[in-house]
């Protein structure tokens, strides 16, 4: 696409030019640009995670899909292995895999609000980097799946746990902490990439699910000395930093190509 | 016009991999633990590192589509991954034969090497997929690279993550500095690399030569017979081609939504 004038060539403008011609279009489209807007380059996306955050809460969409989905996979695990009580690998890899396959379901919901309603055309419209967009998104996703696991990991503990979840806890927390940057780094790119194809529901979860193995590994190997039936073991440090460098690596590339995502 | 070269590579191609197999049948010598079937070596190793290169290169070529946005870096891209894939389930095949030879089992999931094969398979099996359920052809392009680029990525980060994750690690038919390879057999070795190689390069030729053929001459049948002779397209994951010859004024050039009138 060549043309000369898309949005994206009239959106930087910031809040400095505000007196241009252009910026006048481009108010229309979201909240007009504040004189100072420049100095506070995440501001579009705080505003842009609040709107998801608010929309969330008004009609709670995704997080109980979520947590629903979670605790009815806890049950199918039960019966699927057999098992009362898991621990160790076994009971990381429900945990992890849980997590992952709840995830998608938020992955699949993300940018539905922004196609149905017309939200890509505000961003583009707005004089906003549209960075801002992805940031916010993965923040909401982030958010969502950090809430999520509160009540997954309690009801995990609850129902099919072995050992005591306590001494886990801290190192869990970082664990899934890390796991959630991946998923939510990740699932928007993919999220953005399906939203627009015919067959989103079937492309979110073919193209996410072999991208994030290298995260699975290290969150499902990492996690297991945690949850090991003779008490909580140390995380091995690899696993750690294998997370941290896929959270990188797909951190620094997406916002190498979100923006192409976002053109039309 | 289109092809050219074709033939020398053809001869090249054809003259190269008679020669390694010559020289695998009759030169290099039988490996002393497990005989004839290592043979299999030298199709093996040489397709699975032409694989990993293609979907390596076949990023690049995404990435250069973004930046310059000529169509014809999309077609590169779309036919070296088309190729490579195919390469790859060569190799996915040939590494289990070996495997069931040598270890006695058709999958083995401690070696490293072969999982991740199987993984990155998977992945870029949803390429074409991808591009089959994004109608317009500009946006199909676009996505498609955004999709390349993120999957070339993800290669190397997979391959670190599944061998972290190995129990144990196969012993490497050659070690790093060849070391466990005598002097003949890395001889041979460098020749299948370099004619499988040359296959890769000549398949890419004449696929790319293929679409560009069909192209023109649905131009020249459209010309010729008029343009409701033609049957229009249906959906294609296959990039279209071209820019329009006669652009109508005033409208920018952008990437037509038919392909048949791109090239007409």
């Amino acid at each position: 696409m060549s043309g000369p004038a898309t949005p994206r060539d009239a959106g930087p403008l910031t809040g400095g030019a505000a007196g241009h011609d252009g910026a006048a279009v481009a108010a229309a489209g979201a909240a007009a640009p504040r004189p100072h807007a420049d100095r506070r380059p995440m501001r579009p996306a705080v505003a842009l995670l609040r709107k998801d955050l608010l929309l969330e809460r008004r009609s709670p969409e995704a997080i109980p899909a979520m947590l629903l989905f979670s605790v009815t996979t806890f049950v199918l695990f039960h019966f699927g292995l057999g098992r009362d009580t898991v621990s160790g690998q076994l009971a990381a890899g429900v945990l992890t895999v849980t997590i992952l396959f709840a995830a998608i379901l938020g992955i699949n919901r993300l940018f539905v609000s922004e196609q149905e309603e017309g939200g890509f055309d505000g961003v583009l419209l707005a004089p906003i980097d549209r960075t801002a967009l992805f940031v916010a998104k993965a923040a909401a996703l982030f958010s969502f799946l950090a809430l999520v696991e509160v009540a997954t990991v309690a009801a995990f503990a609850l129902l099919l746990l072995g050992p005591s979840p306590w001494p886990a806890l801290p190192g869990l927390i970082l664990i899934l902490a890390l796991l959630d940057g991946a998923l939510a780094l990740v699932g928007t790119l993919v999220s953005a990439l399906a939203i627009r194809t015919r067959a989103r529901d079937l492309i979110v979860p073919i193209v996410a699910l072999p991208l994030l193995v290298p995260a699975l590994i290290a969150a499902a190997r990492g996690a297991a000395p945690l949850l090991a039936a003779g008490g909580a073991g140390s995380i091995p440090t690899k696993w750690l930093a294998m997370l941290a460098l896929y959270d990188l690596v797909f951190g620094l590339l997406a916002y190498a190509v979100f923006d192409f995502l976002l053109e039309d | 016009m289109y092809g050219k070269g074709l033939r020398a590579l053809s001869l090249a191609t054809f003259a190269a991999l008679t020669a390694t197999f010559a020289l695998v049948f009759f030169y290099a010598p039988l490996d002393a633990d497990q005989g004839f079937i290592q043979k299999i070596f030298y199709v093996h190793v040489p397709v699975s590192i032409v694989t990993l290169c293609a979907y390596v290169v076949g990023a690049a070529f995404a990435a250069l589509h973004l930046k310059t946005r000529d169509r014809k870096w999309d077609l590169r891209s779309y036919v070296v991954i088309h190729i490579a894939l195919i390469f790859n389930i060569v190799g996915l095949l040939t590494g289990s034969i070996w495997a069931k030879a040598s270890w006695g089992h058709w999958w083995v999931w401690d070696e490293p090497t072969l999982v991740s094969f199987l993984i990155v398979f998977l992945l870029f099996a949803t390429y074409q997929p991808l591009r089959f359920s994004i109608e317009d052809p500009e946006r199909q392009s676009r996505y498609a690279s955004v999709f390349a680029i993120m999957a070339g990525a993800f290669v190397p980060l997979n391959f670190a993550a599944v061998r972290a994750a190995s129990p144990f690690v196969h012993p490497r038919v050659f070690a790093t500095s060849e070391g466990g390879l005598p002097g003949s057999m890395a001889f041979v070795f460098v020749c299948a690399i370099v004619a499988i190689g040359l296959l890769f390069a000549l398949l890419v030729a004449y696929e790319i030569a293929a679409k560009q053929t069909r192209w023109k001459l649905r131009a020249l049948r459209r010309r010729a017979l008029g343009g409701e002779a033609v049957a229009p397209l249906g959906r294609s994951a296959a990039p279209s081609l071209g820019a329009p010859e006669r652009p109508s004024a005033g409208t920018p050039p952008r990437a037509p939504r038919n392909p048949a009138e791109a090239a007409s």
